[in-house]
């Protein structure tokens, strides 16, 4: 199932170089990480204290805010030569985000929600339909891989248990096959045996669909079935963060 | 961008009864604006045609407003009256069709007592070529007969409550109005009504209209204003007397072209014996106007700045529902819309609101045309017709849409801003 999978395959899926940022109005730089690489179908484990810049280089991978210096590239694509507008269909295309919490919007269904990263995006849906399937019916399958039962996709998403808006969320962002998922701390809001359970699901399913996955939480016991922890604070030399720890 | 704008309907349904509120909003300061645009184009309108069928109003010497306020709307008093020899001889000018003098000076309970003719009621105009209609009863008769009778405008009819067959007497002197200085009664010479008019709108209907002869037969033992002390003449014997008139306070006079309007104009008002002065009414109604003006464009002043605050209360409630949902602007941020996108988003958002509030008042404004017509016809002579709004009409909402397009790009331009820099970061 990896042999075709998302495109930019055997590029890494993520590579940073020489990468300087710092908040509008901040005194001290945020990050300062020289090089981190994630190759194609990766999945790592990126961990850090709060408030270590851990959301901020997910930004900085999503290609939302700009760098000051250095490089961040995407799949093979240097996101800084990208205009504005295409960076923000590159994302669309190519990456699938899982936040902490409040990942729905609330007046759509769980399955118009996850639908909706198809409608943002012209390559996922060109790849479902390379694939020969229909956009409802991946919805559904992907809904059926993460124990997500028919009727709860009908809901609104207001309606749903935190646990089952992050498998929506999940669902979401891994239709359409994007090379690159995302999470940004989904587990935090769950209990423990529901954390880990979620964790597997969503390795599994990066598994399945060849997708890089950059998992960032700052607790470590949900580490063991990744390919590769990172901490954070030994790759970030930014003057801020080591004044932090 | 499609995408977006489906998204932005879900997202007004989700906000159902906040938006609601705030359409209203805008709805009631739109329709609030057009009304008073409206109603003060039909004032304007029918000031204009206070009498619409007179081609001359004709005077002793002196200003054209002065002539017109005495004359027309009852405000004021003549300096001079006209000798009854200057009404004949301009009744008398080939291209005249009629003449109807007006004798005023007396009053009945502070409404204003106006000696003329039956062919008043034949040629006075209002509006657009309305006659004088009879809500009850008839004119008054023709001398000898009728000496004694009086027709009333609505108003009069309304305020004291008469009818037909009801007396009332005459009071000399116009100053002031029922709590005002009172004259001396004509008590001994009581008039019956018998006519009420229609409502129209204008001064008639707080007049008093009886014959030049009856106001003749009342101060025929009167003397400069007062009664003459120790001569009583009963009502029986006035009929012995010569009753036609000796002077008159004015006379509309109607021609048999317009197009002579201005040489009978100048006839009159170079007329050898007595000096006259003829006004077109139309023109001076407009110079009247354009002081009564002030006033109805304070009232669009007012209003415009009603529909101000409708739509400051839209942008607030638009802006104020961004600290909530800017967790929303984040995650559409990380499905790849651009901050362009959520400009759009919000500001389309903002600009449906104020669109829906505007069809809305307009509709409003028609519902209240349509149940209110005939009661405003009634009360204050005023026309409103449901027609399709006027070229002011359409400019003034032209100016409500480019003001909700300028209000729409707060909100829009606030989550541009976040969306730029939140980054992925959900904000609650
Ligand atoms: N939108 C923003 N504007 C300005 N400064 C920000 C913004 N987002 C984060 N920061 C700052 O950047 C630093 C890193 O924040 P970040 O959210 O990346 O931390 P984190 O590691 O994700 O923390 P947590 O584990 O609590 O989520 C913090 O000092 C924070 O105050
Ligand atoms: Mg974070």
């Amino acid at each position: 199932m990896t042999s075709d999978a998302a495109p930019g395959a055997g590029c890494a899926a993520v590579a940073v170089s020489g990468l300087r940022y710092r908040w509008p109005k901040a005194h001290a730089d945020c990050l300062a990480i020289d090089a981190l690489t994630l190759v194609a179908g990766e999945r790592v484990f990126l961990r850090g204290p709060s408030g270590s810049g851990k959301t901020t280089l997910l930004s900085l991978v999503g290609g939302v805010i700009q760098p000051q210096a250095g490089e961040v590239s995407v799949a093979g694509q240097p996101l800084s030569r990208l205009s504005t507008g295409a960076r923000d269909r590159f994302r669309a295309d190519n990456i699938g985000f899982v936040f902490q919490l409040f990942n729905l919007l609330p007046y759509l269904s769980a399955r118009d929600n996850i639908l909706l990263a198809c409608r943002f995006s012209a390559a996922r849906r060109a790849r479902l339909c390379a694939a020969g399937v229909s956009a409802q019916a991946e919805a559904a399958r992907l809904a059926s891989r993460l124990d997500l039962d028919a009727g709860a996709l009908e809901r609104p998403a207001a309606e749903l248990s935190v646990g089952q808006q992050q498998r929506v969320a999940a669902a979401r962002a891994l239709i359409g096959r994007p090379g690159l998922i995302i999470a940004d701390e989904p587990t935090s809001a769950l209990d423990a045996d529901r954390q880990q359970a979620f964790v597997d699901l969503l390795l599994g399913e990066c598994a399945a669909s060849g997708a890089a996955l950059l998992f960032v939480s700052h607790d470590l016991r949900l580490a063991a079935h990744f390919d590769r922890v990172l901490d954070l604070a030994q790759i970030n030399h930014a003057a801020a963060a080591e004044a932090g720890t | 961008m499609t995408p977006v704008l489906a998204l932005s309907l879900r997202s007004i349904g989700n906000r159902r009864l906040s938006v609601v509120l705030t359409v209203i909003a805008v709805a009631l300061s739109v329709a609030l604006l057009l009304g008073v645009e409206r109603l003060s184009n039909d004032a304007r309108e029918g000031f204009a045609q206070t009498i619409s069928g007179t081609d001359l109003v004709v005077g002793a010497r002196g200003g054209a407003v002065q002539l017109l306020l005495y004359s027309v709307f009852h405000i004021g008093n003549a300096s001079n009256n006209v000798s009854w020899q200057s009404m004949e001889r301009i009744a008398a000018l080939p291209q005249v069709k009629w003449l109807v003098p007006i004798s005023l000076g007396d009053s009945h309970r502070g409404m204003r007592v106006v000696g003329t003719t039956a062919d008043f009621f034949a040629h006075y105009r209002h509006g657009a070529d309305r006659a004088l209609a009879f809500g009850q009863g008839r004119v008054f008769a023709v001398a000898p007969d009728g000496i004694f009778e009086a027709v009333v405008g609505a108003e009069v009819a309304a305020r004291f409550g008469y009818r037909p067959g009801q007396r009332i007497v005459l009071s000399h002197g116009s100053l002031g109005g029922e709590g005002g200085p009172r004259f001396a009664d004509h008590a001994d010479k009581p008039f019956t009504i018998v006519g009420v008019l229609a409502r129209t709108g204008t001064p008639v209907d707080r007049s008093v209209l009886v014959g030049l002869e009856g106001i003749e037969a009342i101060h025929i033992d009167w003397h400069g204003g007062a009664p003459i002390p120790g001569l009583s003449i009963a009502p029986e014997q006035v009929r012995k007397f010569d009753l036609s008139p000796k002077s008159v306070t004015a006379a509309l006079v109607g021609l048999d072209s317009r197009i002579a309007v201005f040489r009978v104009q100048r006839q009159i008002n170079t007329m050898a014996g007595e000096p006259l002065t003829a006004i077109l009414p139309g023109a001076t109604l407009q110079e009247l106007w354009s002081l009564v003006g002030m006033a109805e464009r304070a009232l669009l002043a007012v209003s415009a700045l009603v529909v101000a605050v409708g739509l400051a209360g839209l942008v607030a409630v638009v802006v104020a529902s961004l600290g909530e949902r800017r967790r929303e602007l984040a995650i559409l941020r990380a499905l790849g819309a651009s901050p362009l996108q959520i400009f759009a988003l919000l500001a389309f958002e903002s600009l449906l609101l104020s669109l829906a509030g505007i069809v809305l008042g307009l509709a409003l404004l028609y519902g209240v045309v349509v149940v209110a017509a005939p009661w405003l016809s009634a009360q204050y002579g005023l026309n409103l017709a449901p027609d399709w709004p006027s070229a002011g009409e359409w400019r003034l909402l032209g100016a409500v849409l480019g003001a909700s397009l300028a209000a729409s790009l707060v909100p829009a331009w606030r989550a541009y801003r976040y969306s730029l820099a939140d980054g992925l970061t959900i904000r609650i």
